[in-house]
């Protein structure tokens, strides 16, 4: 992975295997904390206590494959750049996953498209509800599918010309974040 | 400062969407256009399936062709990341390996518009990793 927003759309995908229909997904920079952190969370089936202990080994995994290799390249990024990963589960309840980075670290990875990201999972999961919020500092952007479906009306929140304002939407606005 | 948008133009744009009327429902009729699922798991994310997405998407809307973009699992073919499913209307689907922006324009054009076959299909008959061993 080249970008933390790559890395939360593979954590995603984790959500939505879980049955989630409820993501969260929370990024919060603050430079005088030096601080870069990404939260997500879900309402999915959770993960047992047992299993968590294997979460962060790459040959540990649920599914069909072999390999489960998304969080240990997380938690791999995270440490490079001077943080760590917590994740926290509760069976029927949902998962929270923290990652934390040092903001000015060197081998910090970049946020890249999250614009891209977000639509992306918009566009192939238009029923499940998405919050994304971004604060930089003491200012914030959110963004929630559930209000935004309320403005749409019945026109589908996965249509192109829709993914596409909220392409422009996340971009103006996180601009407008990293403007003093 | 340049002007940032805000839900009044979303609701400007819902209103204008509105007033087309070939604007409908895609997932009424999923049987009856282009169908392109796109594997997005690690191994796929990493190689680029998101880009492969966005693009098809666009794409496939500038060129006016009627079509859902959507998501898929891992296909098992992780050498061949991104890999991509292409179903059209009563055929069977075919996936193609390795597919960045420039194999997705040589799938939308040769392909799903021409009906031509194209280098870098999976064949149905390779073994994929997930499957068990029998």
């Amino acid at each position: 992975m080249k970008e933390l927003s790559l890395h939360i759309l593979d954590i995603v995908q984790n959500s939505l295997h879980a049955g989630a229909t409820e993501i969260e997904v929370t990024i919060a920079e603050n430079l005088h904390e030096n601080l870069f952190s990404v939260c997500i969370t879900d309402n999915g089936h959770g993960i047992p206590a047992k299993e968590l202990l294997n979460l962060q080994d790459p040959f540990f995994t649920t599914k069909k494959k072999k390999t489960g290799l998304g969080i240990p390249l997380l938690k791999q990024h995270a440490e490079m750049a001077g943080g760590n990963i917590e994740i926290k589960s509760e069976v029927g309840k949902g998962t929270t996953i923290t990652a934390t980075f040092e903001h000015n670290h060197f081998d910090r990875q970049p946020m890249g498209n999250i614009a891209g990201t977000i639509t992306g999972i918009i566009r192939a999961n238009p029923e499940t509800r998405f919050i994304y919020k971004h604060s930089f500092n003491d200012k914030e952007f959110a963004l929630d599918t559930t209000e935004i479906k309320t403005e749409l009306e019945d026109i589908p929140i996965n249509s192109n010309e829709v993914l596409r304002f909220i392409q422009d939407y996340i971009h103006e606005n996180l601009n407008k974040l990293y403007t003093k | 400062m340049s002007k940032v948008k805000t839900l009044d133009d979303l609701r400007k744009l819902r209103d204008e969407l509105k007033s087309k009327t070939t604007l409908r429902d895609r997932s009424e009729n999923p049987e009856g256009i282009v169908q392109v699922k796109v594997a997005m798991a690690t191994c796929c994310i990493a190689s680029g399936s998101r880009e492969t997405m966005n693009y098809l998407a666009d794409e496939l809307e500038k060129r006016n062709i009627e079509a859902v973009v959507t998501q898929t699992g891992c296909m098992g073919y992780c050498y061949a990341e991104p890999t991509v499913e292409v179903k059209m209307p009563g055929k069977e689907p075919i996936v193609f390996g390795y597919v960045n922006e420039k194999k997705a324009d040589e799938i939308i054009e040769k392909y799903i518009r021409g009906g031509e076959l194209v280098e870098g299909i999976i064949p149905m008959n390779y073994q994929s990793i997930d499957e068990d061993k029998k």
